[in-house]
């Protein structure tokens, strides 16, 4: 746990969940992801809820990231749902192209902690 | 051209003669419009508009450019005969000829009076430079402000016809009414995902029972809006969908995959409370009765 991922990474309810801010870099992305997935492995989590409020861009690396972190939390036995996208970032990734089919998404934490508890494990596709 | 003062001097002897012969060659061509506009305020109105002439005239403005600062009160009066109008309906073409008819007025009031025919035709070309430039003046005006009407009513029009409703705690609907181009599509989509946020919606219904045709592209925009909602983890259902927009959609060969679609409001808003997990039951009216006679 040497180098500081720059994000606050809090576990409620068997739900790790992380608030994701828009300076961190390739690197510390990769570390964040890093760290998610021990919390998710150390705690047993059944779900991994990762905020998206704070950032005003979503390129197409974040959203590899995203897909990755859900494909590799899956493996974990784990549900992760992205919350909190700002409008402008939903309409920019369409206009890419990008659906992120493979992440599950819910308007905040509280929905997310809630869908959750009422079906975790595993989940092979969106709905 | 220079202003010898013949105008000048024009306007001052004769004002009453030339602002009568002004309104009376307006009735003759028609444009009196005193149907929408009472007779006095007309009156009034010329009058107004040939003070602010002679005094631009006495400021040295002869034939310049209507921006000149000797124009200003011209400029100001002729500003506020032209919104008056406008809102009152009348046509462009009435507008330029109130301006257009100013010129018999003036040429006959010259051609009446005693000055040498080379004087005479030298004030009647100026007369005519000074009234062509008043009326493009006054044009341009009446254009911007039926283009700020314009501009106005369309943002109206936009706010009336895509506002997103709340139809449930945690549903929202956007009624879609006539044709959905581009722009309009954006705001609606705009609309719509803020919408999400601040109602903290699950489902959102898109209805388009109001929208004629559904093209290829209409199709595009409903995609990306349907994409876009699900992205922000809500649920999108389309309903208002017709025979013909079916046939329609199918034939365009556009690929409608993950996209809920219903016929009716009804059974979008059916598909809503299943989707939240909500039912609606008939009430047990024979229940309700007894525990109201035991309470009383």
């Amino acid at each position: 746990m040497a180098e500081p991922i720059g994000a606050a990474i809090v576990t409620i309810d068997g739900c790790v969940t992380v608030a994701v801010r828009d300076d961190l870099d390739d690197q510390a992305v990769l570390r964040l992801q890093d760290r998610l997935m021990e919390e998710v492995a150390r705690r047993s989590a059944k779900g991994v809820i990762i905020d998206i409020s704070g950032l005003e861009v979503v390129d197409t690396f974040a959203g590899r990231m995203l897909g990755a972190m859900a494909e590799m939390s899956r493996l974990l036995d784990a549900r992760t749902i992205v919350v909190g996208m700002r409008p402008a970032v939903a309409m920019t990734l369409v206009d890419l192209g990008m659906t992120l089919d493979e992440v599950e998404t819910a308007l905040n934490a509280d929905k997310a902690m809630a869908l959750i508890a009422d079906e975790p494990g595993l989940r092979s596709h969106r709905r | 051209m220079r202003d010898e003062g013949g105008l000048t001097r024009l306007l001052t002897a004769s004002f009453d003669d030339i602002a009568t012969r002004w309104i009376d060659e307006q009735t003759a061509e028609g444009v009196g419009r005193a149907d929408l506009i009472p007779v006095d305020e007309t009156r009034a109105q010329s009058r107004e508009l040939l003070s602010a002439l002679l005094r631009a005239m006495e400021a040295g403005g002869g034939d310049g450019p209507m921006a000149d600062v000797a124009f200003d009160e011209v400029r100001d009066v002729l500003a506020r005969i032209a919104e008056a109008r406008i809102d009152r309906g009348v046509t462009p073409t009435e507008m330029a000829w109130f301006m257009h008819s100013l010129k018999p007025a003036l040429f006959a009031t010259i051609r009446s009076g005693d000055a040498p025919i080379e004087a005479a035709l030298d004030e009647v070309m100026m007369a005519g430079r000074v009234v062509d430039r008043m009326a493009i003046h006054a044009m341009d005006s009446y254009v911007e402000k039926r283009e700020t009407v314009i501009e106005r009513q369309r943002a109206e029009m936009n706010e009336v016809s895509a506002p997103v409703v709340k139809l449930w705690d945690r549903i929202v609907t956007v009624p879609l009414i006539g044709t959905l181009d581009s722009w309009r599509a954006q705001t609606v989509m705009e609309n719509l995902l803020e919408a999400i946020v601040a109602r903290e919606a699950e489902v959102a219904i898109i209805d388009i029972t109001g929208v004629g045709t559904v093209d290829t592209m209409v199709a595009q925009h409903l995609l990306k809006t349907a994409a876009a909602v699900r992205l922000m983890g809500a649920e999108c259902v389309i309903c208002g969908v017709s025979p013909k927009i079916a046939q329609t959609v199918v034939h365009l060969g556009v690929d409608l995959p993950n996209v809920v679609t219903r016929i009716d409001l009804e059974s979008g808003l059916d598909y809503a409370f299943r989707k939240i997990g909500l039912k609606v039951v008939e009430r047990d009216r024979d229940r309700e009765r007894q525990r109201a006679l035991r309470r009383s």
